[in-house]
């Protein structure tokens, strides 16, 4: 109980200090500076002194003459935040803060889109998030509209407008109807970036293969694979084929090559074929005697 | 202090005593560790001590000296007898040692014997055995081994045309600013997952599907949680499990929990992790033949048929097991100590447990292909 009283009596005491220095030092601080542009800072009496100015990432110093203004010019101070200026003179040390903001134009954003890649017509699949920055990197906290546009060349496109909070613009998008590379765009003023969104084919469907004899061989191939849009399953896709017989059972895993996937396996009358690619299964066909 | 001295001398006496011991009669595995032990090789006097001649010759590489010793050297060049054991092509065989032997006389007369010899290979992926059935027949006052050379098929010069299918990958670099987004890994989908017991602890069977559009390389780590959620014990499938995984494309895995009991086990936490790979779709392996063969010596075999024009230098061969309800119920895999070929077959034999293969109505077969030039 006792340590808590101490602990109140001295943060009061702080407290008291700063704002007698606040009130009764020799400088003439500005309220609120714009990061990267030109201020200057008034002290009065008569003398020379040194001026410090400490705030995040950065300090300044500089010999001044009591009384007169110094003036600091554009870029000196790029970093946004609560800065501190403290004037040291032969006698006396006289101490303020002011603060450092952001500027209020967006020069750069950065753009967090994800997932990279997703199947086609996946509903809010895919999430947009903008910070806003100035152009000494500083977050714009100021309220900033941002556009975001995901278009492909299959067009279709979605626009969305969402205004900054504290420097931070978000939205969700449905991926599109066909597979296609989409341009992701995200625009604040004159500045924009773009990511990429792979929007791919999804589960193929109604997968379906032919079968015929070519001596003691058996020639199977798919019709060509697509996914219930209608989107071409991509090359490489693996499809396998399951061959059972009487002399036992052949698979063979084959990957999709300009849209289909084709093998042959070795033919034998009654053998049961069968096709399937990841859990989606396809036809099956019985073979005949030749 | 003399009972000290006594002891040492004692020492110094055993010590001698020992040495000239094994000098003069060394042990088998001192020989053939040794490496030079072949003036110690007993003489060919019987039919088994010229196959076990033979198989310690193979096992030093001397094949001057195993070849020299063959009675139908007539029928093949000292290059195919090499070629017979050691693989034509880069493989499993070229980087294998001889762990060990095991002679078995099957028949014997005064004048010919037949005789049975294992042979037991190491490899780096574990060890795989063959077995030749070799006639001995007796020249003078020793014994010549008749050696059933296999000669490996050669593949003739051809061109062979591949569609060649491949994924290359572009990560994101150092410069990028931190809100680009790298390349997204894989999705993955563990379709079946069940832990069982036994009788040296927990294994858990899986599988997991690749259900994205490239390729993937995957691997499963699982902890057993206790019912106070504790964990027991942690491990992953290492390589039962088909690592590089082609879009769509199953894997069936397999952990094993050694000294744990499957009571103790409350919960399974599971983390498949994936990553994006560069890789190809080709070789296309086929895999013919497949027959599940009941106990006793349960095994599935089957043949292996490369459907590309590249060799294949070591293919892994991963069978999943179900039972008649279509559930998982085991994983097995080996390696093939043959190159694979273009359009030439080659045997591979999974064996099953006793107990499980009673259970096994169907299987899935799926190959994993190693190519040198890919190793490089």
């Amino acid at each position: 109980m006792k340590v808590r009283f101490t602990f109140l009596i001295g943060g009061m005491v702080l407290v008291a200090m700063q704002l007698a220095f606040a009130q009764t030092g020799a400088l003439r601080l500005p309220r609120t500076v714009e990061a990267g542009s030109a201020f200057s800072i008034q002290s009065t009496g008569s003398g020379k002194a040194t001026l410090y100015i400490v705030g995040p990432g950065q300090v300044l110093r500089r010999d001044v003459q009591l009384g007169e203004t110094t003036s600091f010019a554009p870029g000196d101070l790029h970093n946004a935040g609560h800065y501190l200026a403290v004037l040291v003179g032969e006698s006396s040390i006289d101490n303020g803060t002011f603060d450092v903001t952001a500027a209020d134009q967006p020069a750069a954003l950065s753009f967090l889109a994800k997932p990279s890649r997703l199947p086609v017509g996946l509903h809010s699949g895919i999430s947009g998030v903008v910070y806003v920055f100035d152009t000494f990197k500083n977050l714009v906290l100021t309220p900033v509209q941002v556009s975001f546009q995901l278009s492909a060349d299959a067009g279709g496109g979605q626009r969305q407008t969402v205004t900054t909070r504290d420097g931070v613009a978000w939205t969700k998008i449905d991926s599109g109807a066909k597979e296609a590379a989409a341009q992701f765009v995200a625009q604040a003023g004159s500045v924009s970036v773009t990511r990429v969104i792979q929007q791919v084919p999804g589960n193929p469907c109604s997968l379906r293969m032919n079968a015929h004899r070519a001596g003691q061989r058996l020639v199977l191939e798919t019709e060509p694979v697509r996914d219930c849009g209608g989107n071409a399953v991509p090359d490489g896709t693996i499809v396998t084929f399951t061959e059972a017989s009487s002399d036992g059972q052949a698979t063979v895993d084959v990957p999709i090559k300009r849209g289909i996937a084709r093998t042959e396996m070795p033919a034998y009358d009654g053998a049961r074929v069968s096709v399937a690619t990841g859990v989606v299964m396809g036809n099956e066909i019985r073979l005949g005697k030749e | 202090m003399s009972t000290g001295r006594l002891l040492a001398i004692g020492i110094v006496v055993a010590t001698v005593t020992f040495i000239v011991i094994g000098t003069l009669w060394p042990a088998a595995s001192a020989v053939a560790l040794a490496g030079s032990g072949a003036g110690l090789l007993h003489p060919s006097s019987t039919a088994q001590a010229a196959v076990e001649n033979l198989a310690h010759e193979i096992g030093q590489h001397s094949w001057d000296t195993a070849y020299s010793s063959l009675a139908n050297k007539n029928e093949f060049s000292e290059d195919d007898f090499k070629r017979d054991l050691t693989g034509s092509y880069s493989s499993l065989r070229t980087y294998a040692t001889l762990d060990n032997v095991e002679v078995r006389p099957l028949h014997a007369s005064a004048d010919e014997a037949q005789i049975q010899l294992k042979l037991h290979w190491s490899t780096v992926v574990g060890t795989f055995a063959e077995s030749r059935e070799l006639r001995v027949t007796r020249a003078g006052d020793r014994w010549e081994v008749t050696w059933p050379v296999v000669k490996e098929p050669r593949v003739p010069p051809q061109v062979i045309t591949v569609n060649y299918l491949r994924w290359d990958v572009i990560y994101r670099g150092a410069e990028d600013d931190w809100g680009a987004q790298d390349v997204e890994a894989p999705h993955l989908r563990i379709v079946d997952m069940h832990p069982v017991e036994r009788s040296d602890g927990v294994v858990l069977l899986g599988e997991l599907l690749n259900e994205d559009v490239v390729p993937a390389f995957v691997s499963v780590k699982a902890t057993l949680l206790a019912k106070n959620g504790s964990a027991i014990a942690s491990e992953d499938s290492f390589d039962k499990i088909s690592h590089t995984l082609l879009p769509k494309q199953v894997t069936p895995f397999l952990i094993s929990f050694h000294n744990v009991e499957l009571s103790q086990v409350d919960s399974v936490h599971i983390e498949p992790s994936s990553s994006l790979i560069a890789a190809s779709a080709d070789p296309v392996i086929e895999i013919e033949d497949q027959k599940l063969n009941p106990a006793p010596g349960a095994s599935l075999t089957g043949k292996l048929v490369n459907q590309s024009g590249q060799i294949v230098n070591v293919a892994h061969v991963l069978g999943t097991f179900y039972d008649n309800t279509g559930q998982l119920v085991w994983v097995s895999d080996q390696y093939v100590d043959r190159a694979l070929l273009p359009g030439t077959p080659v045997s591979f034999a999974i064996s099953i447990p006793p107990d499980i293969a009673r259970k096994v109505s169907t299987e899935r077969a799926i190959t994993t292909a190693y190519s040198s030039d890919r190793l490089q």
